[in-house]
C-alpha cells in the first residue's frame, strides 16, 4: 500500500507498524503531529507530558517495562530532555526506545538551529537522519531494531523540511507483535546509576558505540550510488535531496546513519572518487569526522569566513539548504560552471510585511496593552504571546525559552534593577518549567509580577490539550488543574484571577501591585479565540459617528481594526473602521475607545434589533 | 486518463508553488494537487511550513510533480505555477516564477496590519498588474471569493480557484473532481463541485 504522508505521519506510521505501544512527548513545531497521529492508532498508549524531560522519563520507563516506546521533541525539547537523555545512554533498555528530536535549521518557528546530531554524539547513541516520508517511515522501524539490538536508545533526527514535507510511503497494514518481556528489570549493575555502577557502565557504551560503527559498514540505509567518478559527495539527511537535484552526474554516499560512520566505507568512497565533499545542513558533523579519519575533502581556496564555520568547507553553516543555495556555494567553491541566466528580473516594489500577529480576538492582547502603557521591563516566555513584542504593542524585552520568563525577571529583581519585574507566561509553558521558577520567587522573595496567560490550551502549536484542558491527548476526560491554587501552593499570597479581556481589572490592579512589595501573580483566563468553542460566540462590533481618529485603538495591534478612508473633518486623521470578517467581538477596543465610539456586544444586538424593527 | 495539454505544456513535470495568508484553505489546495498528482501518476513532494506563519502570516507550499522529485523546495525563477490566494502575496513571490509562468490570482486582499497601522500602503491592482508583466504575460485574475459567495459558500474560494485552474491546465474535471471529493466531507462536496466548476468557467468567460 502507497500513501502520501508527511515525515511526521511517517514516523508515527513507522514506530505503529514497528509494534510501539507508548509514546510520551512534548509539543513543539516541527515535531507535533507525530504524536497527534501515533495517538489515532490502535492499541496504542500516547500521552502529552508537561515537558520534554518528563516525556523522555516516561518512555524510559515503559522501555524498561518492555514495550517498544518512542518520546518526541522538537530540538530545543532535547535540552530540556539532556539529563534523561544521557542516563538512559548509559543503562540501555529492555525494549527498543527511540528518541525523535525534530531539527528546525532556518528557525522557522525557534529560539535557536542547534544540530542534534551533536547530541547523539555527545551521548554515545546512534542517530538516523532520514531524507524523506518512506525513510521516516523505514528508520523509525529499523531505529526499534537497532535499539533492541545493541542495547541503546537511538535518536531519530528530523529536519523541519523531512517533517512537513509528505511524499509516497510504502506501508504495510500490521502492526508488528512484539512478545512480552520479562518482569520489570531487577538489574541494579544496570539500571542504578551510583558512580560504582555507572563506572562500570562507561566502558560498555564506549564499546558499543565501536560495535555500532562496524555494523554501520553493512547497514542497508547506508549506500554508495557510484555514477560519475570526478566528484564524490558525502550527504545525510534533507541535504541528499539537493544533492541529486544540483549534482546528477556525481556519485554519492548516502548516511542514514550519521552517527556513529562507517570508516571502511568512506575509505572505499574516497578512493573511487576523484574528488569528496560533504554537504550537510547546519554543523560541519559529518565533515569534522572524515576529517579525524584522515580522509582528504576537497576545499575551495577561497572560503569567505563570514559565511562558513572553519571545518565547514564549502556550504554555510547557518540555515536551511535549498538547490539555489547549494549551486551558489557549489560555483564558488569551482565545483560547477557559473551558469548565465537570463538577468535575473526582481521587483522594485517596497512590499507591506505581513509579520505572524496576535490573531483578532486574542485574549493576551488585554495584558499587553496595559503593560505597554506601564511601562515596565518586561520578560517574556514561548507562545503566541511572544507575539507580543511586535509593534504596536512592543511589550516583551526579553525571550530565550521556555519557561525563563520567571526565572530572568527574578535575576533582574536580585539583581537590584531599580524597575519592577514582570514576567509573562502562557498557561502549558507554565506548567512546562514556569512552575520552579515560581517556587523560586516565592521561597527568594522577590518582587517579580507574573502574568500567567490562560488561554486554556496549548495555542501556537495548534491546540494541543494540556494539564489544564480536562482532557489527554486521547481524549479522555481528566482532572483540570487549578493554576491559582497551584499558585498559592508555590508560597505566593498575592494572586488573583481575572477574565483577560478586562482591561480596567487589569490594569488597576498591576498598578496597585507596582506600589506594593513583594511577589504577585495575575492569572489572566480566557480560552483562545481560535477555538471552536470560541468561535461560536464571534460577534462583530461596529464603530459609531462618534469616532474622531483618536489613533488609541490603533495602538492595541488589532488585525480587525483598520483605519478608513474618511477622516474626521476637524482634525483630518483617518477614521476607524472594524473589519466584520475578521472582528470577534473581544471588546477590548470598545474599553480602551476614549469616545466610546466603539460599541459593545449588548450594544450592536440592541442597534441590530431595533433596525428590524 | 490522457492529459495531452499538460504532457505537451510541462514535459518534465510541473511546479507548484501555492501562497497565500493562513486561514485561506491553502492547505487543502496543495493537498488536492498533491493528491492529484500522483492520481496522474507522478511523483510528489509536497512542503509546506507550520508554526508562527499561520498567525496571520505569509504561508507558502510547494507542489511538485515529476518522475522522480528529490527537492521538496522549488528555486528562484523555477515555479511553473504560482496560485495566489491574495493579491499582495503574488507579488511578494513573484521572483520564484518561470520567466513566462502561469500565474492564477485570486482576486481578494487582506489587508496586513503593518497597512492598517499606516507603515505600508496596499498596492493598487494597476501597480499588481504592472510589477508583474516583467516576469510574465501568463497571468489570470479570478474572483474566488466573489464566486464562493455568489454559491453561498464563501469557504470554497479555494476550489473556485483549483476549478480555474483544471481549464487552464486541461486537465480532466472528473480525475480533479475525484480527489477533491476525498479530501472533504460527503455533505459539503456538491457545493465544492459547484464552486469548481464557476471556477473553470470563469477562465472561458
Amino acid at each position: 500500500m502507497k500513501r502520501l504522508l508527511s515525515g511526521n505521519e511517517a514516523v508515527a506510521r513507522g514506530a505503529w507498524e514497528a509494534g510501539c505501544s507508548v509514546a510520551s512527548g512534548y509539543p513543539g513545531t516541527p515535531s507535533t503531529e507525530i504524536m497527534e497521529t501515533f495517538a489515532r492508532f490502535p492499541n496504542v498508549y500516547a500521552e502529552w507530558a508537561p515537558n520534554e524531560k518528563v516525556g523522555l522519563d516516561v518512555a524510559i520507563g515503559a522501555a524498561y517495562a518492555g514495550k517498544r516506546t518512542i518520546s518526541t521533541m522538537k530540538h530545543v525539547g532535547l535540552n530540556v530532555a539532556a539529563d534523561s537523555l544521557f542516563y538512559v545512554a548509559m543503562t540501555g533498555i529492555e525494549a527498543g526506545l527511540v528518541i525523535v528530536s525534530a531539527d528546525d535549521p532556518s528557525m522557522h518557528s525557534s529560539q535557536n538551529e542547534q544540530d542534534n546530531r551533536q547530541f547523539a554524539k555527545f551521548s554515545r547513541i546512534p542517530c538516523l537522519d532520514p531524507a524523506d516520508s518512506q525513510e521516516s517511515r523505514d528508520f523509525t522501524i529499523a531505529a526499534f531494531d537497532l535499539s533492541e539490538q545493541f542495547d541503546t536508545p537511538v535518536m531519530l533526527r528530523m529536519t523541519t523540511r523531512v517533517c512537513h514535507t509528505s511524499s509516497p510511503v510504502e506501508m504495510t497494514e500490521q502492526q508488528q507483535q512484539i512478545p512480552a518481556k520479562g518482569p520489570y528489570p531487577r538489574n541494579t549493575a544496570k539500571y542504578v546509576m551510583i558512580p560504582v555502577n555507572a563506572r562500570k557502565r562507561h566502558p560498555i557504551i564506549e564499546e558499543r558505540i565501536e560495535d555500532l560503527a562496524q555494523f554501520a559498514e553493512s547497514f542497508a540505509y547506508n549506500r554508495i550510488e557510484y555514477r560519475k567518478n570526478d566528484l564524490g559527495i558525502i550527504t545525510g539527511g534533507v541535504a541528499y535531496q539537493y544533492a541529486r537535484e544540483v549534482f546528477p552526474q556525481a556519485s554519492i554516499l548516502k548516511l542514514g546513519m550519521v552517527f556513529p560512520l562507517p570508516v571502511e566505507m568512506i575509505r572505499s568512497f574516497c578512493k573511487n572518487v576523484e574528488k569528496v565533499i560533504v554537504l550537510e545542513e547546519l554543523d560541519p558533523f559529518i565533515e569534522d569526522q572524515v576529517r579525524l579519519m584522515g580522509f582528504d575533502i576537497y576545499r575551495p581556496n577561497h572560503v569567505e569566513k563570514s559565511e562558513t564555520y572553519h571545518t565547514k568547507s564549502i556550504f554555510p553553516i547557518t540555515g536551511e539548504l535549498n538547490p539555489e543555495i547549494v549551486r551558489f556555494s557549489a560555483q564558488k567553491a569551482g565545483l560547477l560552471e557559473f551558469t548565465v541566466k537570463k538577468e535575473g528580473t526582481s521587483i522594485n516594489l517596497p512590499l507591506p510585511a505581513r509579520p505572524p500577529t496576535l490573531c483578532p480576538g486574542c485574549p493576551h492582547r488585554s495584558s499587553f496593552y496595559v503593560l505597554s502603557k506601564l511601562k515596565v521591563p518586561v520578560n517574556g516566555d514561548i507562545g503566541c504571546y511572544t507575539l507580543g513584542v511586535a509593534p504596536p504593542l512592543s511589550t516583551i524585552d526579553t525571550c530565550g525559552c521556555m519557561g525563563a520568563s520567571i526565572g530572568v525577571a527574578h535575576g533582574a529583581a536580585v539583581a537590584g534593577d531599580q524597575e519592577r519585574h514582570v514576567a509573562v507566561i502562557g498557561d502549558s509553558t507554565f506548567f512546562h518549567t514556569g512552575i520552579p521558577a515560581l517556587i523560586n520567587v516565592a521561597y527568594n522573595r522577590s518582587n517579580v509580577i507574573t502574568v500567567i496567560m490562560d488561554n486554556r490550551v496549548t495555542g501556537m502549536t495548534g491546540h494541543q490539550d494540556n494539564p489544564g484542558t480536562g482532557f489527554t491527548l486521547q481524549h479522555q476526560a481528566t482532572v483540570q488543574l487549578d493554576i491559582e491554587m497551584l499558585v498559592r501552593a508555590c508560597g505566593i499570597e498575592k494572586v488573583l484571577t481575572v477574565d483577560a479581556f478586562e482591561v480596567e481589572i487589569i490594569e488597576k490592579t498591576l498598578k496597585q501591585w507596582m506600589k506594593e512589595a513583594g511577589p504577585a501573580v495575575l492569572i489572566t483566563k480566557e480560552e483562545c479565540a481560535l477555538l471552536p468553542s470560541a468561535r461560536k460566540k464571534y460577534l462583530p462590533l461596529l464603530v459609531t459617528d462618534q469616532c474622531n481618529g483618536c489613533t488609541v485603538c490603533f495602538r492595541i495591534g488589532c488585525p480587525a481594526i483598520l483605519k478608513s478612508e474618511e477622516l474626521d473633518p476637524k482634525y483630518h486623521r483617518p477614521l476607524a473602521i472594524i473589519d466584520q470578517e475578521l472582528c470577534t467581538g473581544c471588546e477590548i477596543c470598545a474599553q480602551v475607545c476614549p469616545r466610546d465610539a466603539i460599541l459593545f456586544r449588548d450594544q450592536v444586538i440592541a442597534q441590530r434589533k431595533s433596525e428590524e424593527v | 486518463m490522457d492529459q495531452k495539454k499538460l504532457k505537451k505544456d510541462y514535459p518534465d513535470g510541473v511546479n507548484f508553488l501555492l501562497t497565500g495568508v493562513g486561514g485561506q484553505g491553502t492547505i487543502l489546495a496543495s493537498n488536492v494537487l498533491a493528491d492529484l498528482g500522483l492520481a496522474l501518476g507522478y511523483d510528489v513532494k509536497k512542503a509546506e511550513i507550520h508554526g508562527m506563519s499561520q498567525r496571520g502570516g505569509t504561508v507558502i507550499s510547494y507542489i511538485r510533480w515529476g518522475e522522480q522529485v528529490f527537492s521538496p523546495i522549488i528555486s528562484k525563477g523555477d515555479a511553473d505555477i504560482i496560485i495566489a490566494f491574495e493579491k499582495l502575496e503574488a507579488l511578494r513571490s513573484i521572483e520564484q516564477i518561470k520567466p513566462g509562468g502561469l500565474l492564477l490570482i485570486n482576486d481578494y486582499a487582506i489587508v496586513p496590519v503593518t497597512v492598517s497601522s499606516g507603515i505600508f500602503e496596499y498596492p493598487e491592482d494597476e501597480k499588481i498588474h504592472k510589477t508583474i508583466i516583467p516576469f510574465t504575460s501568463n497571468e489570470f485574475w479570478v474572483k474566488g471569493l466573489d464566486i464562493a459567495e455568489e454559491i453561498g459558500y464563501p469557504k470554497a474560494s479555494n476550489v473556485v480557484l483549483l476549478g480555474a485552474l483544471s481549464t487552464l491546465l486541461g486537465i480532466d474535471e472528473q480525475v480533479f473532481l475525484k480527489v477533491i471529493a476525498a479530501r472533504i466531507p460527503q455533505k459539503y462536496y456538491s457545493l465544492n463541485e459547484l464552486a469548481f466548476q464557476r471556477g473553470a468557467n470563469s477562465i472561458i468567460g
